[in-house]
């Protein structure tokens, strides 16, 4: 599988894999820019307000129509974050030419993706206003809504507390006080900024020939404006935590079971990531079924209904999480951090060691049977400036030493622990 | 082995039976490096009354998850989900209403996996000891359901709808419920469902087909068995019990769901035929391109969470709406409008012949993964159809037999409301 890339406008760059693996293409559009405090929520509204109307589709309902003749295609918005950069823009799923009755689609598709990045519906020159509005309070509602899974919720307040002195701790679609602030005025004026100024990532995945694909774009994306490119975003990587002493956060809300969040910074290993072996050390202390948290906080302790860590290493952080009875919480903290002790000091067995070896290996194996993971994979690459192919990374998984995982395990340093528990309120009971 | 080829979707579907009944469903996936595997009974939450080898035997609720949990558990003490996970494959399992399926997808050591896959949910292994062990671990599941709002709604709905259908309970049971299990159950209810002729095993990768029936014959050729009756309650009437409930919890918006019974074939090509036209029915008037969405969606009553879907099982057939909205009645009455409308002009014939379209290409992509393939074809096997030809079936449905399903099904009396509003 061949990846190639082009540059179709200054600072547009396509990513092309040829493949006939699959019935459909994959095909995104990303516009990549800081995560900051004040413009998170802004941001993060502009796909979802794009793709209400285009000059030629004016509404969601045509939109649709259109989508429903090329076989169901869907372009859907999607905001994302990988380290603290925001990546705006649409994700595309296309039946393969191979399989339609009548011939592709695939230029059609992009020819509409395009069309709702470049030409939105505009009353003079500004974003609709009702258009923005009614996705302002949707946009409200999905950051209200957090409170609805507690999971996400208590991971969601962790980093907020964890990261109170840097932009981070603002979630990827922004906070209630920060999407408020949404207007029309203010979102036509951001919209012309990231057109012009924000390196552009395209992603293609399918069977079409890649020239050709780049042909399309470079006629799609003519009437792009492009100003000067601001590459000057990255990530605030700290190696420390806030305070020399872990802080502790607790609150209470009407809820049956506990949630307990750790939350650490994956210290001077960041100064160099060595990605397999944190990976490979994630695996060994929570990443799964094998990984001690598993194994012990929740099967030989029953502490907890489960225990898992993951890693961003990115932003260099580690959180675990776990669901817990109230009066579990010191018991399975000082369990959950007691496991980072032995890995810390090299109790680690063989057979975990190799567990966690062949989970990072074979999930980076299987990456490129989907074309959506691939679209990721190099998407995550691009921003961190990495250039290895998926095959690449399994092989340096499976020689991840012992040692390796010691060492990423002395560079982790605890910083926060938040914990959710019940307000003592007798919860609703359906029966 | 019986070989299908679908020339038009790139698919070839082999299958074949063991001379003890278990029916072995290949679908071959070149240049892939995954590979995945499901072994499943027809064996769920709702089948807690049966009859095997002439008695009938009553269960608790939660059984069939209660036993899903135990069955890794190896007499050698070890557990297969450690196995297979130390070996590289990502295993897991889940608990239907009517079935049981075990699962694994892998990229290294597949035949070694399956072997595993195969044995240990055919060794039954319980202790005392250890159903007590479990009964704490299933107790926090069941107590992590309690704070989760679209579980309450759900089977808040389906308790309004079916009066004696097991379906209406939660498929974990209670803490009180499980807390009558013990190994004796799970081996009764092992011995009557998990036997081959009430099994598939479903597989899907780059492999020899015929290398994975020789497996299976090698692994499971000396079980036997006969598949238990089982008996899902009476007969249920048309109407729900209830129309409308409501339940106060920690949440930002009232969620809904609005659900109606419908009455499913059987089994069979007229099923997938009924399948088909739900969901292409559902479609053409609920979906992202018809005007009921869009005027509700623009007029701030329904976001991007809301869905909806038939659900088939133990017997039953639910049309189930759910999502998001400060108000939940507006959105039953403009569904109960939507659908009169159908009853008066009939269903937009240009929307109707796009929808088709659509949902085509929604089934191209669900060939994209292994999970989906295989455990439709599992469905596909216990409900006696093929699902590949849904292509072919979805071509040839009218737009008359979608109005019809449409008016029938969700006609104003049929429906009931189910809402978690946010704390006072």
């Amino acid at each position: 599988m061949d990846t190639l890339r082009f540059e179709l406008l200054p600072g547009v760059n396509l990513t092309c894999i040829q493949t006939e693996k699959f019935k459909t293409d994959c095909l995104s559009i990303s516009l990549l820019t800081q995560h900051q405090r004040d413009t998170a929520s802004l941001n993060a509204v502009l796909p979802y307000v794009l793709r209400r109307g285009t000059r030629y589709h004016p509404d969601m309902e045509s939109i649709a129509s259109a989508l429903d003749e090329l076989y169901g295609t869907c372009i859907e918005p999607v905001v994302r974050r990988i380290g603290e950069i925001q990546c705006l823009g649409f994700f595309a799923n296309i039946p393969s030419t191979a399989y339609l009755p009548e011939g592709g689609v695939l230029r059609s598709a992009a020819e509409l993706m395009c069309e709702m990045l470049l030409s939105p519906n505009t009353k003079g020159g500004l974003l609709l206003p009702a258009y923005v509005e009614s996705e302002k309070e949707k946009l409200l509602e999905r950051i209200r809504g957090r409170v609805n899974d507690k999971m996400g919720y208590s991971v969601y307040r962790l980093l907020e507390e964890m990261c109170c002195y840097e932009d981070f701790a603002v979630p990827t679609i922004g906070t209630e006080s920060t999407a408020e602030g949404i207007y029309y005025q203010k979102l036509t004026k951001q919209y012309r900024k990231l057109l012009s100024t924000c390196p552009v990532e395209i992603f293609y995945c399918g069977s079409e020939n890649p020239d050709d694909v780049a042909e399309i774009f470079r006629d799609s994306l003519c009437a792009m404006p492009r100003g000067e490119i601001n590459y000057d975003i990255g990530t605030d990587i700290r190696m420390n935590s806030v305070d020399s002493e872990v802080r502790y956060f607790t609150e209470e809300l009407n809820v049956t079971q506990g949630k307990l969040a750790l939350g650490f910074r994956l210290g001077e290993c960041m100064e160099e990531p060595d990605i397999a072996a944190i990976t490979v050390f994630n695996g060994v202390y929570g990443g799964g079924v094998t990984s001690k948290l598993f194994m012990n906080v929740r099967e030989k302790l029953s502490l907890c209904y489960y225990a898992s860590s993951n890693v961003n290493t990115h932003k260099g952080l580690m959180c675990v999480f776990s669901g817990i009875d109230f009066d579990k919480y010191e018991d399975a903290m000082a369990e959950i951090l007691a496991q980072l002790e032995d890995v810390k000091n090299g109790v680690i067995s063989d057979e975990e060691l190799s567990a966690a070896r062949a989970a990072a290996s074979s999930a980076l194996r299987t990456v490129s049977d989907s074309a959506g993971e691939l679209e990721g994979f190099w998407l995550s690459n691009i921003v961190d400036g990495l250039d290895f192919e998926p095959e690449e990374l399994a092989e340096l998984c499976e020689s991840v030493s012992r040692e390796d995982v010691v060492r990423i395990a002395r560079s982790v340093v605890a910083d926060a622990v938040y914990f959710l528990r019940g307000n003592g309120e007798e919860a609703d009971d359906e029966d | 082995m019986k070989i299908k080829e679908y020339k038009n979707l790139g698919e070839t579907v082999c299958s074949g039976s063991l001379p003890n009944g278990l029916e072995v469903i290949t679908i071959p996936r070149r240049d892939f490096r995954q590979k995945y595997a499901v072994f499943a009974t027809c064996y769920g939450g709702a089948c807690r009354r049966f009859r095997h080898n002439g008695v009938w035997y009553d269960t608790p609720a939660g059984v069939a998850h209660f036993l899903e949990h135990k069955l890794f558990d190896m007499p050698d003490g070890d557990n297969a989900l450690n196995i297979l996970s130390m070996n590289g494959a990502q295993p897991n399992a889940f608990t239907s209403g009517d079935v049981t399926a075990y699962y694994f997808e892998c990229s290294e050591g597949f035949e070694e996996n399956l072997r595993m896959l195969l044995r240990f949910v055919s060794t039954p292994y319980f202790t005392e000891e250890s159903v007590a062990k479990e009964q704490g671990i299933i107790g926090q599941e069941i107590g992590m359901g309690d704070d989760d709002p679209y579980r309450c709604a759900y089977f808040s709905l389906m308790r309004m709808l079916y009066e004696h259908n097991p379906v209406r309970e939660e498929v974990a049971g209670t803490v009180e419920s499980i807390a009558g299990i013990t190994a004796d159950t799970l081996y009764t209810c092992h011995a009557a469902f998990y036997n081959p002729k009430n099994m598939v095993l479903c597989a899907a990768g780059d492999f020899d087909p015929q290398k994975i029936y020789d497996i299976a014959m090698e692994e499971l050729g000396d079980k036997d068995g006969i598949s238990p009756e089982v008996d899902f309650g009476e007969e249920e009437s048309c109407f729900p019990l209830e129309k409308y409930s409501e339940l106060n919890m920690e949440v930002s918006a009232p969620q809904f769901f609005i659900g109606a019974k419908i009455s499913p074939i059987p089994r069979g090509e007229a099923l997938l035929r009924q399948k088909i036209v739900s969901q292409l029915a559902l479609r053409t008037l609920f979906g992202r391109s018809g005007n009921f969405y869009n005027s509700m969606y623009s007029d701030g009553l329904l976001n991007r969470e809301f869905d909806f879907e038939t659900d088939y099982v133990a017997g039953t057939g639910t049309v189930i709406f759910e999502g998001e909205s400060r108000e939940p009645r507006t959105v039953l009455a403009e569904i109960i409008r939507a659908v009169n409308e159908v009853r008066e002009k009939g269903l937009d014939r240009d929307l109707f012949r796009r929808a088709k379209k659509a949902s085509y290409g929604a089934r191209l992509r669900g060939l994209e993964s292994f999970d989906t393939v295989c455990l439709s074809a599992m469905d596909g096997y216990f409900e006696g159809y093929e699902p590949m030809a849904s292509f072919d079936v979805l071509e040839s449905v009218t737009v008359e037999e979608c109005e019809a399903f449409l008016t029938e099904y969700l006609a104003e009396d049929r429906l009931a409301l189910s809402v978690v509003l946010p704390l006072k």
